[in-house]
């Protein structure tokens, strides 16, 4: 293979890897936040998928603009199974940590179901977006504009969580809460809100992450599934909890991905990730930026 | 009364660590709680800030029943409470566990204006704005809790054994601020080991012990008493 060709491997394996950090940050800013690991977040992935599709659908506008309307709803809905299902399941007086696993859990077998039912198991496709079958040319590497387009729309939203996490007192209730959640209503901070409003902001990431993968990938109901495993990789390699290690590990997951793909056939794509996976467990369970 | 504490119960399971117990404090007063360890000191200053929830009894403050109302919702009454460990955000630095400390203020242009009175009472928290909170030495993580307390503009301010684990000097330092801040008229209810110390800057006391009230009166008239005398200075 020509240097050109891994370098358009290479590159390819960088904006995929944008993508996997955007999808992962909202599922370690929770567990980060309250210990909770959502287990239904390659479901919200879906739904949010489903989302772009179906108001592009029925509006005929291009999903680009459609995306804040997804990641408001995704927010709405996050809130939403924070204050109607996590916030009980966290009250469990015994073995609190198998009964928020069970409650997300079934929340995700639960949206799957449904999605399998109401929208059917085919595969559906956005084909109107103005970004659709272009190339961006970067110093001789041809890109595909979509994708390109979602590896600057990650890079952007890392850089407002940036902002969110330490110019806003919002951002410091969140750090403060998740050090001491306990300690948070001592300067009268209300930690169920700072929760629910956590849980939104989680589920809006991964529902900009859904906004912008269903303009270049197929939707159906278990879309989620795979790319929420990978996003378990990346959130363990980050080190749980570490929302830019997550960006750092998102980055590092999809190299390795398209790195495997120059010396394994791409069917085994997975399995360098897998293997950096084992990896990590083995010499460094806290991740890369962790704190465990 | 600012604060009445009216035959208040609380138990752990089936151990009562405050029994029966009534105390008032006044607005402008300071107040102090004395006892030996396990007397239910703390768990009094708990109970009240809602870090526990009583069994039994009613806690009054400024006319309103708190003694139901979420933590976080008593302190927006103008109730601050520095436990006996801190609690500070460890990771945060002094300047933003002090900016959490307006939390309840951040809407208004002038939130961060006790500042001043706080780096008045503590001038090394100034000289350690960017430091994170773990990094502080214990009587300086004192002087965080108590500024990060005062940046919410209490009336009344709970504060349970600041003078536990820290330097001597310091400790000296910690009570004349508590004078302070009573003089700025925030009303200050003190729960203290020390009991000469305390009482030295206190109006009026209430020694605790096993979980009841056993005595209470001015100051003066405690640190007089003859059996405190003999239990806790051994006269």
């Amino acid at each position: 293979m020509t240097a050109q060709g891994i370098f358009q491997v290479l590159a390819s394996g960088l904006l995929m890897g944008l993508i996997y950090a955007l999808i992962a940050v909202g599922l370690s800013l929770i567990f980060g936040l309250m210990d909770v690991v959502n287990f239904a977040h390659g479901e919200m992935l879906m739904l949010a998928m489903y989302a772009a599709f179906g108001l592009w659908a029925i509006s005929g506008i291009d999903p680009v603009l459609l995306m804040p309307l997804v990641v408001a709803a995704m927010a709405i809905f996050g809130a939403l199974v924070y204050l109607g299902i996590v916030r009980y399941a966290m009250r469990a007086k015994s073995n609190a940590g198998m009964v928020q696993i069970f409650a997300t859990f079934g929340l995700a077998v639960l949206i799957q179901g449904l999605a399998q039912f109401l929208f059917s198991p085919d595969y559906r496709s956005i084909n109107g977006s103005f970004l659709a079958g272009k190339t961006v040319n970067l110093l001789g590497v041809f890109l595909p504009a979509p994708q390109v387009f979602g590896g600057v729309v990650s890079l952007a939203a890392f850089a407002g969580l940036w902002l969110l996490m330490t110019r806003t007192d919002f951002g410091k209730a969140l750090e403060a809460t998740r050090e001491d959640q306990g300690a948070v209503a001592l300067v009268g901070i209300d930690r169920n809100k700072i929760f629910a409003l956590g849980w939104a902001l989680g589920a809006g990431l991964v529902g900009l992450a859904g906004a912008v993968m269903a303009i270049f990938y197929y939707v159906h109901p278990q879309v989620g599934s795979g790319f929420a495993l990978v996003a378990y990789v990346t959130v363990a390699l980050g080190g749980f909890g570490s929302v830019f290690g997550a960006l750092a590990a998102g980055l590092i997951v999809g190299l390795v991905e398209a790195a495997t793909t120059l010396v394994l056939p791409s069917a085994m794509k997975s399995m360098g990730v897998y293997v950096l996976y084992l990896g990590v467990v083995f010499f460094r369970p806290s991740g890369l930026f962790g704190r465990l | 009364m600012l604060l009445e504490v009216d035959h208040l119960t609380t138990a752990y399971g089936g151990l009562v660590a405050v029994a029966d117990v009534s105390i008032g404090v006044a607005e402008g007063e300071i107040v102090v709680v004395a006892g030996a360890n396990g007397a239910g000191k703390s768990t009094l200053l708990k109970s009240i800030s809602g870090l526990e929830r009583p069994r039994g009894g009613t806690i009054t403050f400024a006319g309103e029943r708190i003694d139901r109302l979420a933590g976080h919702l008593i302190t927006s009454r103008g109730l601050a409470y520095v436990p006996e460990n801190k609690r500070l955000f460890p990771r945060l630095t002094v300047r933003d566990n002090l900016r959490l400390g307006s939390w309840l203020h951040r809407r208004e242009p002038d939130r961060e204006a006790p500042l001043e009175t706080v780096f008045r009472l503590f001038p090394r928290l100034a000289e350690r704005l960017d430091q994170r909170a773990a990094t502080l030495s214990g009587g300086e993580q004192q002087m965080l809790a108590i500024g990060r307390a005062l940046m919410s503009r209490p009336r009344l301010l709970m504060l349970d054994e600041p003078s536990q684990g820290i330097m001597p000097k310091l400790v000296d330092e910690i009570f004349a601020a508590v004078k302070v801040i009573r003089d700025s008229g925030v009303t200050v209810l003190l729960v203290e080991q020390r009991l000469m110390e305390s009482l030295e800057i206190a109006d009026r006391a209430y020694v605790l012990q096993t979980g009841r009230v056993v005595l209470d009166g001015p100051a003066r008239q405690i640190m007089d008493d003859p059996e405190v005398r003999r239990v806790y200075l051994g006269m």
